[in-house]
């Protein structure tokens, strides 16, 4: 698996992702943080997987961890209909310009979460917004559970194939059960 | 106009006392009175005169910055390190610098509107002289240049009158870029004001580019029934010799399309266009077609459908000239801003350099004087067709599936593609004669082609995947409007109360370039979805083309299915990049003509009248260019809220509200001074969405504004309502912070809003006479 930004372009970092190199690291993530927040874009409805729909991997994940979801873009309804109803729905840059306040205290008013997850947003958005996350919320910790890798997260997966990635996603919710 | 240049110059004078040769005496302005209205607050401003209103702006939408960048190499100190809070050798950080980039953008694409209009009104006095009036409507648009007399306080009457205001705004632009010079200015929201009047200077420059072709080249005259133009690469008659026009600026096509006529081969040959260009030629020419938008250039090159190449300025790909070499198609370089290192043959004579072109002894040339450009496109067009053939550049299909066998399956194809594309596993199903996957990348492919560039073996991937679409390609046959220009006073006064009190629930207005995420389909049905609920829709530029790119189930485009006056469920195609201003001049003449306020040099007042009282907002689905960036910034400055696509995030800053602070919502109350909690109406001035469901959900409720009546209120929740629970699948949450009185719910959904409110603890306000300005209180006043 490339630790290589998937698109080629996405080299302008000094400050570069740790790879994830077995899923196990990224559940320890998890486990270890207090308040883990979990950010789904829009391509997690249109990508499948082995036949199953991203956003299928992503509810087993989160009712296994109990991680809290937003939906960005319009796919809020695609998880009510699956019976998993996420802590918020908002746009990608509205959630992620009140993560980038550290007065900010949570979906809950109860505190600010300490790491934060994406999946499923267009690359190039992603990447700009893990960057805006790098430079203005420094100490806070991003990770992103996509196959391509994001050299602008603390923590990302490396470029993988569709069958890695299914194998990845399903061994975290695995370790959670 | 307001001022003039007075100038006297004497080269010889013989008098009783004496002689005088060479005098020349400069008497600097004389102000013209014969506009009664008084002169406002802030006429010709400044960097920092309108400072106070654009930080107001910013307090309330504060920048979130995304840097596509950790560095700073702009100076030799660098490059520096900037990364999370580091400050670089000249002492910035990266809030600073992300913002001198935003600024940075402004400022080119502000200078490229005004150099482009600097050139068609330099070219329009020469042709037409000083005195020559401004009409861009006749008796019904009085109001003719909203912008430049909000902004400089001068009512233009002649070309004249351009030539001076344009000074001011060049004056401008250079002070501007001077601030991005290093240790210049050295805060984020310094930055931030200066890209707003970045985008002052861009709407000005914007409007008087318009102001003086539509004027002077005849163009439709703020026409709701502007002509309906043939557009697509079907509609191109490929028997006759076609000359192509790319670009934004329309003055060489004038000179193609006047020979043509005088020739009288207008109907014996074809112009076509693309980019803003086109959209421009076919208001000066009705017969003149368009071909598409920006992201075609390839497609149409590549398939040998051009005889000559026309590249004016803006937008052209840089390699079209190349391009076109491999196709035979000779190119004529028109504008001084892109020679392509074409030898400059603007002096010489025309059968020379057309004997030079139609035998190929040069692939371009470089000719700087419209008329010429006419005579040798439209000869070297006639004598090259017939050798030509039509010659492209697209390989066969059985080529394709050979060529495709040479696939190395790395794909960096792939990971070059800025739309993600899944190109590798297209070709690996050519190379086994499935073109099916192929074909499916027609569609949502920019055309940039990166992946050619990417791809080790060199694979023409852009040319398999225009082979595959050919047929779809050729049975492009649509309708654009043509571009109408300005809106008029009395459609103004027809819908300034509706607007305003809510009852039309918004302005939406589709414009920019085509680097859309998936094609240009989503134009088309986000202007569709707020046409058919009676908003009203107006587009420009390549969103324009786009919008009338496909039909509804009754084989009818866009703008034939919908009247084309700024009307409630009306369609608008106002015309090229330059024609923006018209948008932001509608609301700006909503506060003239309808509320009667004075707008001379009164810029604060009118922004917060329009910020919180008319529901406008832009859309730029497939914004890409530093142009794009200045338009925008001259929306945000008058407080009208921009969405742009999933591309447009890579404008690294966005300006958003949050909603989840109630202290960020309060507004005066102009009848009293009390502070009101209007809620985020609207609640973001820029963002990226990420969907065409998303996009349309966040028009409406961006449309909401504090002076909404309770009716007008109750329309607009009710579009938010609808089309949250159509594209998302669910009731919004946010419904109490757009309830002020129960007055403003929808009667249809009442059982179920009021449930809400409850659960949400809601209070009831009042709706206030809404300003941000203290100065606007009456009883403060008093």
């Amino acid at each position: 698996m490339s630790c290589e930004p998937w698109q080629c372009a996405e080299i302008a970092s000094t400050k570069k992702a740790n790879p994830i190199q077995k899923p196990e690291i990224a559940v320890a993530m998890i486990k270890k943080a207090t308040r883990p927040l979990l950010i789904v874009g829009s391509r997690a409805v249109t990508q499948t997987l082995e036949g199953k729909p991203v956003i299928d991997y992503i509810i087993d994940l989160a009712n296994a961890s109990k991680v809290p979801v937003v939906a960005t873009a319009h796919i809020v309804g695609d998880f009510v209909k699956r019976g998993y109803q996420p802590a918020a729905f908002m746009t990608a840059m509205d959630i992620s310009n009140r993560i980038v306040d550290r007065t900010w205290q949570g979906l809950d008013g109860k505190g600010h979460p300490d790491l934060i997850m994406y999946i499923g947003l267009p690359y190039y958005m992603e990447a700009l917004i893990l960057s805006g996350l790098k430079h203005f919320a420094p100490d806070l910790k991003t990770m992103t559970l996509d196959n391509k890798f994001h050299v602008h997260a603390s923590w990302s997966f490396p470029n993988a194939s569709a069958e890695e990635w299914a194998s990845n996603l399903t061994t975290m919710t695995s370790k959670f059960l | 106009m307001t001022s003039k240049n007075v100038n006297i110059k004497i080269g010889e004078l013989n008098t009783n006392i004496g002689q005088i040769k060479n005098l020349e005496l400069s008497v600097g302005k004389v102000i013209n009175n014969s506009w009664e209205e008084p002169m406002g607050p802030t006429p010709m401003p400044h960097l920092t005169t309108l400072r106070s209103w654009d930080m107001k702006l910013l307090k309330k939408y504060k920048p979130f910055y995304m840097p596509d960048c950790d560095l700073c190499c702009l100076c030799t100190y660098g490059k520096c390190d900037l990364t999370a809070g580091k400050r670089g050798a000249c002492g910035l950080n990266i809030a600073d610098q992300s913002s001198r980039i935003v600024l940075i953008a402004c400022c080119i694409g502000a200078a490229t509107h005004n150099g482009h209009a600097r050139h068609v009104v330099d070219h329009l006095i020469e042709k037409y002289g000083r005195r020559f009036p401004l009409n861009v409507g006749g008796l019904n648009v009085k109001v003719e240049a909203p912008v430049t007399r909000l902004v400089t306080g001068i009512k233009p009457e002649t070309l004249g009158d351009l030539d001076d205001i344009l000074s001011y705004t060049e004056s401008q632009i250079t002070h501007l870029v001077s601030v991005a010079h290093t240790g210049q200015e050295a805060n984020n929201l310094d930055f931030e004001s200066k890209a707003f009047h970045a985008g002052r200077m861009d709407q000005v420059g914007m409007e008087i580019a318009d102001l003086c072709q539509i004027s002077a080249l005849g163009f439709p005259k703020a026409d709701p029934e502007a002509p309906l133009i043939q557009m697509g690469i079907g509609t191109v008659d490929t028997n006759k010799p076609v000359i192509m026009c790319i670009g934004h600026n329309v003055v060489p096509s004038v000179g193609i399309i006047d020979f043509m006529k005088d020739q009288k081969l207008d109907d014996k040959m074809e112009v076509v266009g693309l980019c803003c260009t086109a959209i421009d030629n076919t208001r000066y020419f009705e017969r003149a077609k368009i071909v598409g938008p920006i992201s075609w250039e390839l497609r149409f090159i590549r398939g040998g459908f051009a005889d000559v190449v026309v590249l004016d300025e803006q937008c052209v790909r840089t390699d079209a000239s190349l391009e076109a070499e491999r196709v035979k198609a000779p190119v004529i370089a028109a504008s001084e801003k892109n020679c392509i290192g074409y030898e400059d043959r603007t002096n010489d004579p025309v059968d020379k350099i057309v004997d030079d072109l139609v035998n190929y002894r040069v692939p371009g040339v470089l000719i700087l004087d419209p008329e010429k450009v006419g005579e040798v496109a439209v000869r070297v067009a006639k004598a090259v067709a017939p050798i030509r053939k039509k010659m492209k550049s697209l390989p066969e299909l059985d080529q394709i599936k050979e060529l495709a066998k040479k696939c190395r399956h790395c794909n960096m194809c792939q990971r070059s593609c800025p739309q993600d594309l899944a190109i590798e596993p297209a070709v690996k199903a050519a190379s086994e004669g499935d073109y099916s996957k192929l074909a499916d990348l027609y569609e949502a492919c920019i055309g940039c082609g990166r992946c050619e560039e990417a791809c080790p073996v060199k694979l023409e991937i852009h040319s398999f995947i225009l082979k595959v679409g050919e047929k779809k390609m050729l049975a492009e046959k649509n309708f654009c409007r043509s571009g109408r220009g300005a809106i008029q006073d009395n459609e103004i006064r027809s819908v300034g109360g509706p607007l305003v009190l809510g009852e039309i629930p918004g302005i939406v207005a589709l414009v920019g370039c085509a680097n859309y995420p998936n094609g240009g389909k989503d134009v088309y049905d986000i202007a569709r979805e707020f046409a058919l609920r009676r908003y009203i829709v107006c587009l420009t530029g390549c969103s324009a083309m786009s919008a009338g790119s496909y039909k509804n189930e009754d084989g009818k485009t866009l703008y034939e299915e919908f009247p084309g006056g700024f009307e409630a469920g009306g369609v608008l195609n106002n015309g090229s990049c330059v024609s923006n201003p018209h948008i932001a001049g509608a609301a700006i003449k909503v506060a003239s003509i309808f509320a009667k306020r004075n707008l001379r040099g009164n810029y604060e007042e009118i922004a917060d009248y329009i910020h919180n009282r008319i529901g406008a907002v832009g859309l730029a689905w497939g914004a890409y260019s530093q142009k794009a960036a200045s338009i925008a910034a001259g929306f945000w400055s008058l407080g009208i809220p921009v969405l742009v696509g999933p591309h447009g995030s890579k404008y690294r800053r966005m300006l958003l509200g949050r909603s989840d602070k109630p202290e960020n919502w309060e507004v005066l109350d102009a009848r009293t001074g009390d502070k009101v909690n209007v809620g985020p109406a609207p609640e973001h001035l820029f963002q990226t969405v990420e969907t065409p469901q998303e996009a349309m959900v966040q028009i409406a409720k961006l449309c909401m504004r504090p002076n909404d009546t309770w009716k007008g209120r109750m329309g607009k929740l009710t579009h938010y309502i609808d089309l949250t629970k159509r594209y998302y699948g669910v009731m919004p949450t946010d419904i109490h912070q757009f309830v002020r009185t129960p007055a403003d719910i929808p009667i249809t959904m009442k059982d179920e809003i009021v449930a809400i409110l409850k659960e949400r603890d809601w209070k009831e306000t009042k709706i206030p006479d809404p300003t941000m300005l203290p100065r606007m209180i009456r009883k403060a006043k008093e």
